[in-house]
């Protein structure tokens, strides 16, 4: 699809972390299999390794984000980088200063790898395609575009759950029409090649073509919830939302809320994934949120094993460690 | 200035011109076309051997930047850049800054031209004062100053009471309007055509309904006020159908649209090229090949550049908060004649959509190469490949997705008022 895809060097190595479109299975596999290997890191108490010593890492946020942000700044800890972390919404950018060149002064600063979060689509492709050869972007979020980490990092949990991806069959709910996070657990999710992939919402929160994404899409909770293995709920971003997408909270919590009565349709097994921040009583019931099934804090305890798999990844080609590569 | 214009392939469609031959010139006319005048003693001569001679080009929505945002384009500069490309007049939308709602404004923007002499600016004006939806402008005056219609431009009309009222009020006088279908309120910060690829993106997209909707909210209002009216830069393949059966029915709209619109579709948008983010929006293979068909079958009368020059910087950022538009002029020929390499237009065709048609729109006097017309004059060698890149552009602008793409047709002499102002032998970078 892309002419050539920049995320990638000559080797078909990871260069940037942008979309998890276009990257294959082996790519995706290798990356949690990187992962596994730096859980055990995070349960030691040295919780460090030297893979990134030496290295300048900047977080370089115009948008708020607490979980995110944090767990890439702990898993470029663990990996040894320095650290800087700029809330670009308070800063340069609201003086005028363009993103351009926001980039260009902290490029000559010698910064190795930019952790960039942007409302707009298309933001952290427009940087790698600006950045220094010598520098990795890694995507936080783009606008409604894409959330490649988050992805990750759910594939990770439903991994350790379900073990192997091909028999599953994955639910996402709510608002994928501006859902990064869900526009990358589906292209994830296909490329792992899971059995099904189930995009349930009314109407006004579905995307147009979005079949062509390869998912399924009902607009019945009950019916779209029977029978699968894997639930993603989405939060509802009021903050994207234009016009009149929905009547109330109310009525959308009746419809598409997550219950443990219309959870009773999924498989008895069934495990239940948020990105956060949650918002409960409106998309999730607080006993579903905080039941058996619910694997939500896994995710977030996962993220920073799987961020410092990528940024690894994404180094790799800096990386001199004696004996070679490390991971 | 006498002028001789020898073996050229003269093509004039409005007067059915299509075969080899001399044509002079005299006192800024053409004076004859065949054997020479009696007496006729050329100043100059200009071979035109198994080259293309036809009218100077009409180009029906081009901004020039000036007044207001000169760090863009001036008047200067992409006056010669259309001299470069064969275009002979230009049709500037009304949205400089000031706003050329006023005589004065309109005056002004001729007269830079007029000095320059490169080519001709015929105005817009504004449909309304200040473009703001609510009052409508003093057409009168506007049309006096030679404003050749009116527009709301991308703008959007109150209500539609108002439109219906500024049809009236333009058709007293005679006026065209000039209509940019979008319906606001369903654009919704849109910036893609809305379907798969904007799905796959994450851009807030603009659905066809946008210029669906209007288009038919227009054609009703025209149908009640007999207004003339004419439809600029058609996206999708339903609005020219929408169009194409208001004809049928005798209604007197045109439409254009605009070269990049036949040729680009959203799959270029696929890696955030902000070069192809335009207004309306590229659409998908399906738009384009409909804005093909119609455009063979007339109910898309003319084909213009919707020229938009812009600094760089104007197109370095994420994009959806990239300036729209395309640097146009340079590609309008070029474009056009790929139709006819594609077997979507005759050669005869895709001059007309480029000369007679696009005046009889504007109701001006050019576009011909009847004797006694105004020497404005287009010879072009149609065999000639050429790239456009940084060597060869003349606007200000440098923004434009076809740079390195190889064109076919390339423009070796503009004539203006029977004066050569291009001649790519002599060309400069200006």
């Amino acid at each position: 699809m892309n002419k050539q895809n920049i995320q990638l060097d000559q080797d078909g190595g990871l260069r940037h972390f942008l979309t998890i479109e276009g990257l294959n299975r082996a790519l995706l596999t290798d990356i949690l299999d990187t992962a596994e290997s730096f859980t055990s890191i995070t349960e030691q108490t040295i919780k460090k390794v030297p893979l990134l010593r030496g290295k300048t890492i900047v977080n370089l946020f115009f948008e708020a984000s607490t979980r995110t942000r944090t767990t890439f700044e702990l898993a470029a800890k663990r990996l040894s980088a320095d650290v800087l972390n700029i809330d670009a919404s308070i800063s340069a950018a609201t003086k005028g200063e363009t993103l351009l060149d926001t980039l260009n002064n902290l490029e000559a600063m010698h910064c190795d790898m930019f952790v960039i979060r942007h409302p707009n689509s298309g933001a952290a492709h427009f940087i790698a395609q600006h950045a220094a050869p010598h520098v990795s972007i890694i995507n936080a979020g783009d606008g409604s575009h894409a959330h490649p980490t988050q992805a990750m990092l759910d594939m990770f949990t439903i991994r350790r759950h379900k073990g192997e991806f091909h028999n599953l069959c994955v639910a996402i709910v709510g608002d994928i029409m501006h859902s990064r996070v869900a526009r990358s657990q589906i292209h994830a999710l296909s490329t792992l090649g899971v059995k099904e992939i189930r995009a349930i919402a009314p109407r006004t929160l579905i995307p147009a073509e979005a079949e062509t994404l390869g998912v399924h899409i009902y607009n019945d909770l009950r019916e779209g919830l029977r029978d699968v293995d894997v639930v993603i709920m989405l939060r509802l971003q009021y903050e994207r939302m234009r016009g009149a997408s929905l009547p109330s909270e109310h009525e959308y919590y009746q419809l598409f809320g997550l219950t443990e009565d219309k959870l009773s349709l999924a498989c008895p097994d069934v495990i239940i994934m948020h990105p956060g921040p949650i918002n409960r009583g409106v998309e999730i019931e607080s006993a579903v949120a905080d039941g058996p099934r619910s694997v939500i804090l896994q995710q977030v305890a996962h993220g920073t094993a799987v961020r410092m798999a990528i940024m690894s990844r994404a180094m790799r080609h800096k990386i001199v460690v004696a004996g070679g590569e490390s991971s | 200035m006498k002028l001789h214009i020898t073996g050229g392939h003269i093509i004039d469609p409005a007067n059915g011109l299509d075969s080899v031959e001399d044509l002079y010139i005299a006192e800024g006319k053409v004076i004859q076309i065949g054997g020479s005048p009696d007496g006729f003693t050329p100043d100059s001569v200009i071979e035109a051997k198994n080259q293309v001679v036809c009218p100077g080009l009409v180009d029906l929505r081009a901004q020039c930047r000036e007044p207001g945002q000169e760090y863009k384009a001036t008047i200067a500069s992409e006056t010669y850049a259309a001299a470069s490309a064969g275009i002979t007049t230009l049709c500037n939308p009304p949205d400089t800054d000031p706003i050329v709602d006023s005589a004065a404004v309109a005056a002004l923007i001729q007269r830079r031209a007029e000095r320059i002499g490169m080519a001709r600016i015929v105005p817009l004006g504004a449909l309304t004062k200040t473009l703001n939806g609510t009052q409508l402008s003093e057409m009168s005056a506007l049309k006096d100053a030679g404003c050749v219609g009116v527009s709301n431009d991308c703008y959007p009309v109150e209500n539609n009471l108002i439109m219906r009222r500024a049809l009236e009020y333009a058709a007293t006088f005679d006026l065209t309007v000039f209509i940019r279908a979008q319906d606001h309120g369903l654009i919704n910060n849109g910036c893609a055509h809305e379907g798969a690829v904007s799905t796959r993106l994450g851009l807030p997209g603009i659905p066809t309904a946008v210029e669906t909707v209007a288009v038919a909210t227009h054609l009703a209002l025209i149908e009640q006020t007999g207004a003339r009216a004419h439809f600029t830069l058609l996206s999708s393949e339903r609005a020219a159908q929408m169009i194409a059966r208001a004809q049928h029915d005798g209604l007197p709209v045109t439409a254009d649209v605009c070269a990049h619109q036949l040729h680009l579709t959203d799959n270029d948008v696929l890696d955030f090229d902000s070069l192809c983010h335009v207004s309306p929006p590229l659409r998908n293979q399906r738009d384009r090949d409909g804005l093909r068909r119609w455009l063979a079958h007339g109910a898309i009368t003319a084909i213009c550049s919707d020229h938009q020059p812009h600094e760089m910087d104007a197109k370095l950022a994420p994009f959806s908060a990239t300036a729209t538009g395309i640097s146009a002029l340079e590609t309008l020929l070029p474009l056009s004649l790929k139709m006819v390499d594609e077997g979507v237009l005759s050669l005869t065709a895709a001059i007309s959509c480029l000369t007679c048609r696009p005046a009889r729109i504007l109701g001006i006097d050019a576009g011909t190469l009847s004797i006694g017309a105004q020497a404005d004059i287009c010879i072009f060698n149609p065999d000639e490949h050429w790239i456009l890149n940084d060597e060869t552009v003349q606007s200000h602008g440098h923004n434009t997705p076809f740079f390195n793409w190889e064109m076919k047709g390339r423009v070796t002499h503009t004539l203006y008022r029977g004066n050569v102002v291009y001649s790519l032998q002599n060309t400069t970078k200006q």
